[in-house]
């Protein structure tokens, strides 16, 4: 990745991590200092589509033109995107503990979000469960290609469709537009990219180990 | 067109000789909702009536389709590679498993009505509900199947693929069918309607587009 990027990830994940616990931020009933949560459950959804998307992507061009470096990338952005997925599962899963006063509600929203763990995670072991490596790229492509058309549908549509608890669903406003002033913009704003950054940033660092491990494998056998 | 009138044909045909397949999904359905019988005696809760009738297709759906491409055997799949196009074999799969799955859940809805008891307010619109949540499990499973065939024929591996996949489509159902049975009025169930539709439409159109770089070995 452009060090340029790797700067700007670091600094404003500073901002967040700095600014987010420090600045004061609006108290409104029931949140109170949870709010500081934004700054981490929401990029964190964020960078996980903005990595399973890059994934997707990569699954489509594989299917074109049959290169492995494609695969390799497809796979590792999709093992990105499931980790900033837990992540996002765990700051919700605390987050609501404090307001909504329990671990884990039965809301459209994070049914989805488990629903689509569920998903990658068979993915992988579907990716497990063959040998052949050609094999193996072609059909977990066509699995993470429908897998995520679904999971759109089921993630961003539903939830507006039905009564939800979470903020931005079910006649909830969304948190952008009552309830940031411009105090949160400036540490909201960068923390989405600085994040999305970081996932990009891991991804592409675990292609490049994939890439080496490969190469050292292809040259013991 | 006409391959995969032909193919479905063939299906249906080759199904009705034996009938080995049907018949073992009639038995698994028959004995889940006796045994059901047997712990529940009734259910006077709504809710619950169709959770469980729900639950009971979704097994039951899982091993109709899991035969679907799992148990074709190898010269038998290159003799249609063949023949005929991809698309075709995986539209007549499909149509056939929709079919199949539709014709599974009449009789489920039979034997459970006189089992546990009936609740149902708004039979058509059950029966809608039914139907698409049939032909989205159909379509959904038919590629997962397909998949799953790919990747060593296991049959636990075509069950872990696909529930993910249908729990949201499954949650749609049973609001769309609790909604029928408490006999509201369809207004209220549109939006579920349209959803269900879309769903469908996008997976019958994803196979289409997927399946043949699945079929090439």
């Amino acid at each position: 990745m452009h060090k340029a990027l790797k700067v700007v990830c670091v600094l404003f994940l500073l901002i967040t991590i700095i600014g987010g616990l420090l600045v004061p931020v609006p108290r409104l009933a029931i949140l109170h200092e949870t709010i500081r949560n934004l700054f981490f459950h929401v990029p964190m959804w964020f960078a996980m589509i903005a990595v399973l998307m890059a994934s997707l992507y990569f699954s489509f061009r594989f299917l074109s033109k049959n290169d492995m470096e494609l695969d390799i990338r497809a796979e590792e952005y999709a093992r990105v995107g499931v980790v900033f997925g837990v992540l996002g599962l765990l700051t919700g899963s605390l987050w609501a503990k404090f307001t909504w006063g329990a671990w884990w509600t039965n809301d459209v929203k994070l049914n989805g979000a488990a629903a689509t763990m569920l998903v990658y995670f068979s993915y992988f072991l579907l990716r497990n469960s063959i040998d052949d490596e050609q094999k193996r790229a072609r059909i977990s492509a066509v699995y993470s290609i429908f897998a995520f058309a679904l999971m759109t549908v089921f993630i961003f549509i539903l939830p507006r469709l039905t009564d939800s608890l979470h903020p931005g669903n079910g006649g909830n406003p969304a948190f952008a537009k009552y309830d940031l002033d411009n105090t949160m913009r400036l540490i909201f704003y960068p923390s989405v990219i600085g994040w999305v950054l970081l996932a990009f940033w891991i991804g592409d660092l675990r292609v490049r180990l994939r890439r080496i491990q490969n190469q050292i494998e292809h040259t013991h056998s | 067109m006409k391959e995969i009138k032909y193919l479905i044909l063939k299906e249906i045909s080759l199904e009705w000789k034996t009938k080995y397949a049907f018949n073992g999904l009639l038995l698994y359905v028959i004995s889940t909702i006796f045994v059901c019988f047997l712990s529940f005696k009734q259910i006077i809760d709504p809710p619950t009536w169709n959770a469980l009738f729900w639950i009971i297709m979704l097994f039951a759906s899982v091993n109709a389709i899991a035969k679907s491409f799992l148990t074709e055997n190898r010269g038998r799949l290159l003799y249609y590679y063949t023949l005929t196009s991809a698309e075709a074999v995986i539209v007549s799969k499909t149509i056939y498993n929709v079919l199949l799955l539709l014709v599974l859940s009449l009789i489920n809805l039979l034997f459970y009505s006189i089992f546990i008891g009936n609740f149902i307010q708004d039979l058509p619109m059950f029966i809608t509900g039914m139907l698409l949540g049939c032909m989205g499990f159909a379509s959904i499973m038919t590629l997962i199947s397909a998949i799953a065939s790919k990747a060593g024929g296991n049959s636990t591996l075509m069950a872990i693929l696909s529930f993910p996949i249908l729990i949201p489509l499954l949650i749609t159902i049973i609001r769309f069918t609790k909604n029928a049975m408490d006999g509201l009025d369809w207004s209220v169930n549109y939006k579920f309607l349209v959803i269900l539709i879309a769903l469908n439409m996008l997976t019958v159109a994803l196979s289409y587009l997927l399946f043949p770089y699945l079929w090439r070995e």
